[in-house]
């Protein structure tokens, strides 16, 4: 099923004709009203009219997180604060927050993108759906909610916590639908399974899942505990919220791009040069349809590759391979680069090992030490010494042959590690702290 | 003639083995026999104790991990070569000993010992065609 087919699947070169008749209006709109776009393009040597075709692009400055918080809190915004009819704002973890404020048309592209992804997703009226995703500043419930009452939903306004109530709902409504982090949805079914509820005989069909990387074996794990297909949705509050991109239910084989709203690029993170198609990099989103706060080639330090191979579900918008880490949780260890991602994949593909995990990371002189503790199951526990000491050293082991990484594993005890109800926290970085 | 013991798995940090204790003492279970084995970051506690389904219950409920297995518990005699008479028995029969420790208390003149083996079964015929006296179940969780 599809929600706009007259968007959706418009051909390539339809595609391309309205992104750069976009961005060039976008281009003209940001230098005219945002004095930090001026500037940036003034030190390029740019004007909006060298913008000629979707190549040009290129010569575009880019925005990082950064620019957001120097410009802290209004500083980007490119409509008169009278317009803006929502304000929202990122964590931030360090300082303050990114704040975004979308005027009356940009809820309507969210509400519009976000129910082209429900309906992507296998959604349709007549479905209840469960939205654990916080509503607050961040972006995830409200986004949610929207979009799935656009869709005709009838839509469960939960919130994140409070995990026995959310499954005595979610069994007494008879919830279909799931929307909320993939470590909250095994969090749900870890609680399900204490509480003596079988989660794999609810209702529930899918699981809208995003707002943090998740590999390909978590999502097995979550399709298996939960008897629902997990779907991956991409989204950042800088760009728009859930609902950048989605992947369909009908090839759950990377997540599309609403690139009538977007235009994605993959870059080199280290150097900024724009790589060829089909390379790994990092994701730099240019929003065309933006009002309250534009952006022009913003960093999302997001690893992912571009597909633009025609998609069996009928869409024609660009693909994104599913998250491979963010160049933010990208650890470097003794000049290696490691994702937390790949680690839990290693961890995965062990028989028994459960994906409850955390990469703590220290520094011993100049040199960095990385402890990855693994907490032991009654699959993987044994009562002989032997076994155990097998077991961390295999996983040391796949580590140092996936990776190229020496670490120290350290069998923990269950429920050692904090369990989260939103995301996951797998790294401790304690070599800023101590240096 | 087999005894079921208990495995518990705790992080080598202090005070850890007195907490499985005393939950096991709340819930009036009592420790027959103990045994830690343990490496620089982790221990496997091994316990014989009277009523072990209670024991794995509570603690489970306090998120332990833990398992069952088989053991056997031998008469040694107290005498020297006594041990060493029962290994070498085992050993002409290619039983493989996991590991063994002592029980505390004594079975009349005689000691007792622990035994975890590869192959239980198999270790059982070794030992009872060459006379050695297995204890009962019963007789373990009741000295
Ligand atoms: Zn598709």
């Amino acid at each position: 099923m599809i929600w706009n087919d007259d968007f959706e699947t418009l051909p390539r070169e339809a595609i391309e004709a309205l992104q750069l008749k976009r961005l060039q209006q976008t281009v003209e709109r940001v230098y005219a009203t945002v004095p930090f776009y001026k500037k940036a393009f003034g030190k390029l040597g740019i004007k909006p009219a060298d913008i000629k075709s979707l190549d040009d692009l290129r010569k575009l400055p880019f925005t990082l997180k950064q620019d957001m918080r120097d410009n802290y809190p209004y500083g980007l915004f490119a409509v008169p604060l009278e317009q803006i009819v929502r304000i929202h704002a990122s964590s931030g973890t360090t300082g303050k927050p990114t704040v975004v404020g979308y005027s009356r048309r940009d809820i309507d592209t969210w509400t519009e993108l976000m129910a082209r992804s429900f309906v992507a997703a296998g959604t349709h009226k007549g479905d209840i759906i469960h939205n654990a995703y916080g509503y607050g500043l961040f972006t995830g419930g409200l986004g949610a909610h929207y979009g799935a009452e656009r869709v005709g939903a009838s839509v469960i306004p939960m919130s994140g916590g409070n995990t026995k109530k959310q499954l005595m709902i979610m069994q007494d409504f008879g919830s279909t639908v799931l929307t909320c982090t993939p470590s909250y949805s095994l969090y749900l079914a870890e609680v399900a399974a204490e509480e003596g509820i079988d989660i794999r005989k609810l209702k529930l069909k899918v699981g809208i899942l995003g707002a943090e990387p998740w590999s390909e074996k978590m999502r097995q794990e979550i399709e298996d505990k939960l008897n629902i297909k997990a779907i991956d949705i991409y989204g950042l509050s800088e760009i728009l919220g859930p609902g950048v991109g989605i992947e369909c239910i009908e090839a759950q084989n990377g997540l599309h791009i609403w690139e009538d709203h977007f235009i994605p690029e993959i870059i080199d993170p280290e150097t900024g040069e724009v790589l060829p198609d089909g390379e790994r990099g990092e994701l730099v989103i240019t929003t065309i349809t933006k009002e309250g706060i534009p952006l022009i080639r913003y960093r999302t330090r997001d690893i992912t590759r571009l597909i633009k191979e025609p998609c069996i579900c009928g869409r024609t918008h660009a693909r994104i391979e599913r998250l491979s880490g963010r160049s933010d949780d990208m650890l470097i260890i003794r000049g290696v680069n490691v994702f937390p991602s790949q680690i839990e994949s290693v961890l995965f593909n062990i028989e028994g090992v459960e994906p409850h995990y955390q990469l703590i990371v220290e520094r011993e002189g100049t040199l960095d030490t990385l402890e990855v503790q693994v907490e032991v199951n009654e699959q993987t526990f044994s009562d002989e010494i032997k076994i155990l000491q097998g077991l961390s050293n295999k996983i040391r082991k796949d580590i140092k042959d996936l990776l190229g990484v020496t670490c120290k594993v350290r069998l923990v005890e269950p429920k050692s590690i904090t369990r989260s109800e939103g995301k996951a926290k797998r790294v401790i970085d304690n070599r800023q702290k101590n240096s | 003639m087999k005894v079921e013991q208990i495995s518990i798995f705790i992080e080598n940090k202090s005070g850890r083995l007195a907490e499985v204790c005393g939950i096991l003492g709340q819930a009036g279970v009592n420790i027959r026999a103990l045994s830690l084995a343990d490496t620089s970051d982790f221990g496997i506690l091994r316990l014989i104790v009277k009523d072990s389904e209670k024991a794995l219950k509570v603690l489970r409920e306090h998120n332990f991990t833990v398992s069952k297995t088989e053991v056997i518990g031998v008469e040694v005699p107290d005498s020297p070569g006594g041990l060493s008479t029962i290994l070498q028995i085992l050993d002409r029969n290619n039983v493989n000993v996991e590991y063994m420790y002592a029980f505390v208390e004594r079975s009349g003149d005689n000691a007792v010992i622990i035994f975890r083996f590869d192959d239980v079964d198999e270790a059982i015929t070794a030992l009872s065609k060459n006379g050695v006296n297995i204890l009962k179940s019963e007789m373990i969780t009741s000295i």
